[in-house]
């Protein structure tokens, strides 16, 4: 390693709202280098690869280039330092050829008349270099390429050369969607880079990846580096406890295996089958977005008609995305609370006001809903007060079955205590909840938790071998 | 299936419903196989598909205009009036025209406002300047354009001769460009164009600025058909052109559009309503037989959609 950092990140703090994503983190990338970037959902990784990548300004802390401070940094002056991103989502226009988005890729650079052909050249090269024997026809639109060859597209652009040689590649989960004999190509390709004098940020899930191929790792949590050391320096193990946190809180379960009538079943195409049975809770773990809440959607498909609402629900759902599937914006308190039992307090069709006015003043008492009057528009409320509405849609169904995607996303603790309480006395009064959660705290409620890898159940732990660190052994090895 | 991209199938649709109406029209009437019965099928289809291609850059970027009927009417009447008689200033009228359609593009992205309800505002903005230029049907087409649009080439007609060039421009403009990909790519993905340092902004007034400039070019070509006209003279061309695009090939959303399927969505339109002339329909009955058309054509696009995602 150069006695100069090409790029380095000192102090960065970064707040967004309530939530701290960054505090304090010091990062210097060295040319020659491969620095693996590990660490939960949440634990501040992408909040630091959009800091070096100049989308996110730190409220606090600079950027050093070569040395010196650069003022105004940005998307641009990180692009003409030759700094690359590959992110987890496709960041291709889907609707454009390859070579099409090439040419975006590359503004400035491959202008003029006869672009196509140089972009063609570019990306061929790159392609070739990463990949070889890729078979990728640059002039196939991208929404025709199968997800891996689009993510091989994707990494390859990050290393083509139009002018400005890339210097510092970002590679977010590279490898999600590759086979491992794509996989090794590009890990080899990354080590060839490096050997080069390029650096490269390799953030994955699949340590070993991380462990052969980075020359030094960096373990996040809770938006600080809590470890940093030489590859050699860790194993597997001490990687995964590294991540881990030393306090576990142990919560009390006063239920073990679960003896009642299977309330819901399933059996997805790959891994383990789920199954679920009354008054049980049941967790579903693992890296987020590796599944669950598509197996959620798949368990209120299963278990709802499709055409005509039943008489009887058979599963109700709480949101997570409160924006996207949760609130009606414009609504008060008590519709939202009310709306999906509306066909209990009708009569002939006809809501009753008055049945409905008196059970959402019953649930505004239960799960205590602080405002002073239930007909104020629902924006009114705090965050966690409108997650309480949702869950109060949601508890005052008949549905036996709650499944609930991660609801607790930016709750205050206050509000998490009340709502795991109900959750349990609810689910001792026999209902059964599916509860997806991206925090380990409330995976520990569980009475039996399925791990999630790559969208499928990995593995199933019940009562106390609900832990974190199986938790994330699963997870990790299941990817590996 | 390899050897049909995805776009060329999208583009054989459209082509082959317009062959279809074709052949049912000479089958009833052969006598419009001819040097005049081309040119009179076609010749109300310039305009639309410049129209329609106005409508495909809106559509690109995914925003759509309902202001597209009115400003070609608009447009119209500025080429009956003040172009036939003072074309500088006519001239001006129009470039104005067009850089308020850039504004349009730059305010609907800064305020994030829905482009429908801005450009349904607009037509009225539009439609109430055509009737202050032109308050009763009247005045008269420049010369010029009058001579270009029934001038009578050798062999193939005008009408034919002017959809192929207009189609070829439109290709190398959308299709062929940096500015085309640039706009594409923003109704693809426009968060990846701007991770890639291009201004948003730009390249949405780029975008309206341009279909503004096909509209200008429809209403000119209207004129020049028509000989005079009313502030009325285009409305039905706000769907006209909509349609067009989508059975062209085209999608409301992601940027997936067709400068050649947008010329011949715009063709098979005009020729449905001479088909159903050609069938003896009465005329109480024509725009539900056009829709039914309409249905069909859009009802087989579904189902090679289908197909093609069930390839990939």
């Amino acid at each position: 390693m150069s006695a100069q950092p090409l790029l380095e990140v000192q102090e960065a703090r970064v707040r967004f709202g309530e939530v701290t994503a960054l505090d304090g983190v010091t990062l210097a990338i060295g040319a020659g280098e491969c620095i693996g970037l590990v660490g939960h959902n949440g634990a501040g990784k992408s909040t630091i690869v959009n800091v070096i990548n100049g989308g996110l300004t730190p409220q606090e802390g600079q950027i050093l280039g070569d040395g010196a401070p650069i003022e105004k940094y940005g998307i641009a002056a990180a692009r003409s330092r030759g700094l690359r991103c590959v992110f987890q989502e496709l960041s291709l226009c889907p609707n454009l050829t390859v070579v099409e988005n090439t040419r975006l890729m590359h503004r400035g650079l491959l202008g003029g008349i006869g672009w196509r052909k140089e972009a063609r050249r570019v990306i061929q090269t790159a392609l070739d270099a990463v990949f070889p024997r890729h078979g990728i026809d640059p002039d196939r639109q991208v929404v025709s390429l199968s997800i891996a060859q689009r993510q091989m597209v994707e990494i390859a652009m990050a290393f083509s050369d139009a002018g400005i040689a890339p210097q510092i590649v970002i590679l977010d989960e590279p490898t999600s969607s590759l086979d491992s004999g794509l996989a090794a190509q590009l890990l080899a390709h990354v080590r060839h880079f490096t050997g080069n004098g390029g650096a490269v940020i390799l953030i994955s899930h699949i340590l070993d990846e991380i462990l052969t191929t980075s020359d030094r790792i960096v373990v996040m949590k809770d938006g600080r580096i809590v470890a940093e050391r030489s590859a050699g320096g860790f194993t597997q193990a001490t990687l995964v406890d590294a991540m881990g946190s030393a306090t576990k809180t142990v919560a009390a379960r006063t239920r073990s295996a679960a003896t009642g009538p299977e309330v819901l079943a399933f059996a997805p195409p790959r891994g383990l089958a789920f199954r679920a049975t009354k008054g049980e809770v049941i967790g579903l773990a693992g890296l987020g977005g590796h599944g669950q809440t598509d197996m959620l959607l798949a368990l209120y498909d299963k278990a709802s008609p499709n055409w005509w609402p039943a008489r009887n629900p058979a599963v109700t759902f709480v949101a997570g995305d409160r924006q996207l599937n949760g609130v009606f914006a414009l609504w008060s308190i008590l519709r939202n609370m009310t709306v999906a039992s509306l066909p209990d307090l009708s009569r002939r069709g006809v809501v009753d006001r008055d049945a409905e006015v008196t059970r959402a003043a019953d649930w505004k008492r239960r799960i205590e809903i602080r405002t002073p009057d239930m007909n104020n528009p629902i924006l009114s409320l705090s965050g966690g007060n409108q997650q309480k509405v949702l869950f109060a849609r949601s508890l005052s169904t008949r549905a036996p079955v709650v499944l609930m995607d991660d609801p607790m996303r930016g709750v205050d603790i206050g509000t998490k205590r009340e709502v795991y309480e109900m959750i349990r006395s609810e689910a001792e009064a026999g209902r059964t909840f599916v509860w997806y959660s991206t925090e380990m705290d409330e995976i520990a409620l569980c009475d039996r938790v399925y791990v999630f890898s790559e969208g499928a159940i990995v593995a199933e732990l019940v009562g106390d071998d609900v832990t974190e660190n199986a938790v994330l052994a699963a997870s990790f090895q299941g990817a590996a | 299936m390899r050897w049909l991209s995805a776009d060329a199938m999208r583009l054989a649709v459209p082509a082959l419903a317009l062959v279809a109406l074709l052949v049912g029209i000479f089958w009833m009437q052969p006598r419009a196989m001819s040097y005049n019965g081309f040119n009179l099928l076609f010749n109300l289809a310039v305009p639309i598909a410049l129209a329609t291609l106005g409508q495909m850059m809106i559509m690109a970027v995914n925003d759509l205009d309902l202001s597209m009927g009115t400003f070609v009417s608009f447009v119209a009447c500025v080429t009956a009036t003040f172009l036939q008689s003072d074309p500088l200033i006519g001239v001006l009228i129009l470039l104005a025209a067009i850089a308020t359609y850039a504004v349009i593009g730059v305010v609907i992205h800064l305020r994030q406002l829905p482009s429908i309800v801005v450009t349904l505002g607009m037509s009225f903005v539009w439609g109430g300047l055509a009737v202050l230029i032109l308050p009763a049907p009247g005045g008269s087409a420049p010369g010029w354009i009058r001579a270009i649009m029934i001038s009578k080439p050798p062999l193939v007609p005008m009408a034919i001769i002017a959809s192929i060039i207009i189609a070829a421009v439109a290709h190398l403009i959308v299709m062929r460009s940096s500015f085309g990909v640039l706009v594409r790519g923003v109704g693809g993905n426009a968060r990846s164009v701007q991770r890639a340092g291009w201004s948003i902004i730009a390249a949405r007034a780029g975008a309206y600025a341009m279909a503004a400039t096909f509209a200008v070019a429809a209403g000119i070509a209207l004129v020049g058909l028509t000989t005079s006209a009313d502030a009325n003279i285009a409305l039905r061309y706000t769907l006209l052109s909509i349609a067009g695009v989508i059975l062209g090939g085209g999608e409301f959303i992601g940027g997936r559009v067709s400068a050649i399927g947008a010329v011949i969505g715009a063709l098979t339109l005009t020729l449905a309503g001479s088909f159903l002339s050609f069938l003896r329909i009465s005329s109480d009955w024509q725009i539900g037989a056009q829709g039914m058309i309409l249905i069909a054509v859009l009802g087989l696009r579904l189902l090679l959609n289908r197909f093609e995602v069930k390839r990939s």
